[in-house]
């Protein structure tokens, strides 16, 4: 290794890397373990009403799930307007690509080119062996090599991190969460009255009984907010994680904070982007998202941040 | 009673060595796997140079000297032997081959025409592969000599052969192949 790098330099994105995982983890497990929280208060309320109901959302859910986890790179694909591409058609956008699997133990992802000015890239598949990566004419034209390889590392990070596969099912946890509490309330609201006197002769003892009604509801009108504020962390995370995992692939972070300086100066509008995909770009590319990007509510950290954290690597 | 316990125990620490034990064969096996990705790209370069040095030998008259050296470099750096050896041909090769596109930009026809800059493109590329593929060769060292540096799979790695693996430097002369951009 080279000695005139110093230390902390190597040391840094290893040190962003393992922090990122750790946290994510963390995230995921709070999720899971509120979502079965929600599940069981809801289900000592509804006691045993309605669990056919839940059966059969549950199974849809799983259905569209599996459908999303398979399908999900073509639809994506077939949304965006994508153009597949092969080397010839592009020998060094392929190239650099190459080099990055080659630097990252990887498979050659499927490419694909988008025919829009707007400068922006992402990257869907739910393992290294079924990798896509996309990028627009426009983001293509303005990059330098370097840059793009930046880009490219950074989508690849995302490809290499299962960070598809982690949202996926994060998604399905906030659609779930989303669909049990709603379900949830209607029944209170249709029937609260009937039901709660026949579960009272089912033993659910009265005063204590009520509390768990009130806090049940209560959940049920939060979690659904709640779930896609923690989905929305994640996302932030996921989108540091992949900018430093970007740098040990190509050990160049000038590259990628110099793309992402392009990319936010740039205001035009990509128009094949929207509210169901626009997780997956590099750079929110719904401008009026960007501009809240310091909330909570967006699904990409400021670009500010993220060229900051990049330098100090 | 305890005899179900300790053969619990026992069954968990078998299976405990079986695994570590297999990933580190995993591990050494990346290892070994990056070492060859690197004579892959350094084959690769070692074939796209007689090419490129057809494709503007007619341009380039004036410049045989420059032409011949590359030719002899990449000659060297086949023949060289042992990595200490090789190290210094590849790098004899690359400056040849550095003095060589600059001189392209002094011919307005050459730097136009389309065989040359895909050329270009691809020895640019394949410097870049030679570089990467060295540092993921050094990254799988890291990992492997991480794993059976750390406790507990250092128990099972020195109950088999395990050795560290090393590191790939380059001696003397420069420290890296150059990331050529020539835009």
């Amino acid at each position: 290794m080279d000695a005139s790098i110093p230390e902390k330099t190597l040391g840094s994105f290893y040190a962003h890397i393992d922090g990122n995982k750790r946290k994510s983890l963390l995230l995921v497990v709070l999720f899971v373990a509120g979502v079965g929280a929600l599940g069981w208060l809801i289900g000592e309320v509804w006691m045993g009403q309605g669990i056919g109901f839940l059966g059969i959302f549950g199974v849809v859910a799983v259905i569209w799930s599996l459908a999303a986890y398979f399908a999900g790179d073509r639809m994506v694909l077939a949304v965006s307007g994508a153009r597949q591409i092969r080397k010839a058609d592009d020998p060094e956008l392929w190239n650099v690509i190459e080099e990055l699997c080659l630097a990252g133990g990887l498979p050659m992802p499927r490419v694909y080119v988008i025919e829009d000015t707007a400068p922006n890239a992402f990257a869907t598949g739910r393992d290294p062996e079924h990798g896509v990566v996309a990028i627009t004419s426009g983001l293509r034209q303005k990059l330098d090599r370097d840059e793009l390889a930046g880009v490219m590392a950074h989508e690849l990070s995302h490809i290499r991190f299962y960070d598809i596969r982690l949202q996926t099912l994060i998604g399905v946890l906030v659609g779930l969460t989303a669909l049990v509490s709603d379900m949830f309330l209607r029944s209170m609201w249709w029937g609260g009255g009937r039901r709660r006197s026949s579960s009272r002769s089912s033993g659910s003892g009265g005063g204590a009984g009520a509390v768990l009604l009130v806090v049940a509801i209560l959940a049920a009108i939060v979690a659904p907010l709640f779930a896609r504020l923690l989905q929305l962390s994640i996302s932030r995370k996921r989108e540091y994680l992949a900018d430093a995992g970007a740098v040990q692939l190509t050990r160049y972070p000038d590259g990628l904070a110099r793309a992402l300086e392009k990319i936010s100066g740039d205001r035009e509008v990509l128009e094949v982007a929207n509210r169901a995909t626009q997780h997956l770009y590099i750079v929110n590319p719904i401008k009026s998202f960007e501009k809240r990007a310091k909330g909570l509510f967006s699904t990409h950290p400021p670009v500010e941040e993220r060229i900051g954290r990049l330098r100090s690597m | 009673m305890e005899i179900i316990i300790l053969l619990v125990v026992l069954g968990g620490l078998i299976l405990f060595v079986v695994g570590t034990y297999n990933s580190l064969v995993t591990l050494r096996n990346r290892v070994k796997n990056a070492w060859s990705q690197i004579d892959v790209q350094l084959k690769r370069r070692y074939d796209l140079i007689p090419n490129l040095v057809e494709t503007v030998k007619d341009y380039m008259e004036y410049e045989q000297e420059t032409l011949q050296r590359v030719i002899e470099a990449r000659n060297s750096a086949i023949e060289a032997q042992g990595p200490a050896e090789q190290g210094q041909a590849e790098d004899a090769l690359s400056g040849a081959l550095r003095q060589l596109f600059a001189l392209v930009e002094n011919y307005p026809d050459l730097k136009a025409n389309e065989n040359v800059l895909s050329l270009q493109e691809e020895l640019t590329s394949t410097e870049n592969k030679i570089s990467f593929a060295r540092q993921h060769y050094n990254d799988m060292v890291m990992t492997f000599n991480t794993r059976i540096q750390q406790f507990p799979a250092n128990i099972v790695a020195g109950m088999f052969d395990f050795p560290e693996q090393e590191f790939f430097e380059i001696e003397g002369g420069e420290r890296e192949v150059p990331k050529v951009d020539l835009r």
